[in-house]
């Protein structure tokens, strides 16, 4: 096993080169990963955003927190994806009776998850700012909203990775993400929580999706953040720990 | 154990209430086509899968190139290398990438170079930047095989190699397991049909039920049938014997 070891990182490495190929590729998750939530930032500013009142004057900064989230819960989708085909089509076999490092196979695929959902993050952000996204954290501040980026890619990753290996068909590796990507609108991503009527205000108030929002906006417009980015941690932390010895113990059967 | 490629003794394997091995005993010399014949559901996938280390035994022993699987993995898998029962390539990659990819994970030295020569090897040296998605049942069968080349493993496993594979592509598989055996590999190959255990192996095993019912050299099977009985069977003219013998009447006359 000691050699295998050794190789984990150059093994994994390799895994991430091949689905990184995979995602450039492929128009399609191009598309859905990063143009759709650029086109949901452009209809919410320019179409919606002249009636949301949300009591600030710049709204795609009160907006870009909710679609980062939802660019990413759609990117996790093809994590499933490509999870399910590698199974299906006996590829993770053909690793797996290889002398690697046998996680390498799946920490390839989350490693490649992080990789691609930053390059989607960062491509949404500069658009952001050609549309008048401005903020005036400092570089503590943003790294901090970089922090929970991760981990919150990391945390819908491993519930990815669940999805990808447990899944019978296509569809079900993929169909555990529409809930996630419809998380952000009963939440405060697109409109303040206050005029939703009772029973919908107590539940986008105690999902995750506002906890991450509003501590992101907090951090972005350098407003302290309070119990906010406890909660937010909390909440990607706690998913991530469950979600990865779920997802562990599928990929050892 | 030293002498022998694989050595399988009393092995046993369960899938919930149902026993698919029932004490499988039989070896494979180093350098031979042994061939594992069996119905569809004998067991011959599972039996393979054992030895290439992606399932654990419920009982007995198995010995790969001298290394038990069960507790020696990774010694097993730097000595094998596994062709599943559907082509396991990267749909995405092309061909040259697909066998660069493998190179690199069995750290070779010069991944180019060893995906080149297989390239040439198999006469896919034109089709090397194309995607597996446009190849033919053959080719694809040929750039699978030629994965499990990589490296120069000392045993192959095959696993039903011609299962839908047209008649020619099913002779040019042949024409290179054959090739493989006499550049010393062992080959070991699971096949439901007949006349391919019969084209290819040194030696055949049959499993039925459960256990190896028959085995040895196809010259010793056949010792196992009754003698070869004379037979006297009405026998048709055709019309060419017809034919002369009516000319034969009319020169007599």
């Amino acid at each position: 096993m000691e050699a295998a070891k050794n190789h984990f990182f150059s093994d994994m490495g390799v895994m991430l080169g091949r689905s990184m190929r995979h995602i450039f590729r492929s128009m399609d998750t191009i598309f859905t990963v990063c143009l759709t939530p650029i086109a949901m930032m452009l209809l919410f500013v320019y179409v919606f955003g002249g009636a949301i009142q949300t009591g600030t004057d710049n709204y795609v900064n009160y907006l870009l927190p909710g679609i980062l989230l939802m660019a990413i819960a759609s990117g996790v989708a093809y994590v499933a994806y490509r999870l399910f085909l590698d199974k299906q089509r006996g590829i993770i076999e053909r690793f797996h009776s290889m002398p690697i490092a046998r996680s390498a196979v799946l920490w390839g695929h989350v490693l490649t998850s992080v990789v691609s959902n930053v390059i989607s993050v960062v491509v949404i952000i500069l658009v952001a700012l050609m549309m008048g996204f401005r903020s005036s954290a400092g570089v503590l501040s943003w790294l901090a909203v970089a922090g929970i980026l991760v981990l919150f890619t990391l945390a819908l990753t491993w519930v990815a990775a669940i999805a990808g290996l447990t899944a019978k068909t296509v569809e079900g590796a993929s169909a555990f993400s529409y809930p996630l990507i419809f998380l952000p609108f009963i939440s405060s991503a697109f409109v303040p929580t206050d005029s939703m009527p009772t029973v919908v205000r107590v539940f986008a108030e105690n999902q995750p999706v506002t906890s991450i929002v509003e501590a992101i906006r907090a951090l972005l417009s350098d407003q302290p953040a309070g119990n906010e980015i406890w909660i937010a941690l909390a909440w990607c932390l706690g998913i991530m720990i469950v979600a990865y010895l779920f997802a562990v113990r599928a990929y050892k059967r | 154990m030293s002498h022998a490629a694989i050595s399988v003794k009393g092995l046993k394997k369960s899938f919930k209430e149902k026993e698919v091995l029932k004490g499988v005993d039989f070896e494979v010399r180093r350098g031979e086509i042994f061939a594992l014949l069996g119905s569809n559901g004998a067991g011959k996938t599972t039996m393979v899968r054992i030895l290439a280390t992606l399932l654990e035994q419920d009982g007995g022993t198995a010995a790969v190139n001298g290394f038990d699987v069960a507790s020696k993995p990774d010694q097993v898998r730097r000595s094998i290398s596994l062709t599943g029962q559907f082509a396991a390539v990267d749909e995405i990659l092309t061909g040259r990438e697909n066998l660069i990819m493998i190179a690199k994970l069995r750290h070779l030295d010069h991944p180019r170079q060893v995906a080149d020569d297989l390239l040439r090897r198999f006469g896919l040296t034109d089709a090397a930047d194309r995607k597996p998605s446009t190849y033919s049942g053959g080719m694809r069968r040929r750039l699978d095989i030629a994965l499990s080349l990589v490296g120069k493993p000392r045993i192959i496993f095959l696993d039903e190699p011609t299962t839908g594979l047209d008649p020619e592509a099913r002779i040019e598989v042949w024409k290179i397991v054959k090739e493989l055996a006499g550049g010393g590999t062992t080959v070991f190959l699971t096949t439901q049909h007949l006349e391919e255990a019969e084209q290819l192996a040194d030696r055949i095993a049959i499993l039925h039920e459960g256990r190896i019912i028959a085995g040895g050299t196809l010259a010793e099977l056949k010792q196992l049938f009754p003698q070869a009985k004379v037979e006297y069977v009405e026998k048709q003219p055709t019309l060419e014997e017809i034919f002369l013998a009516i000319i034969g009447k009319k020169e007599a006359i």
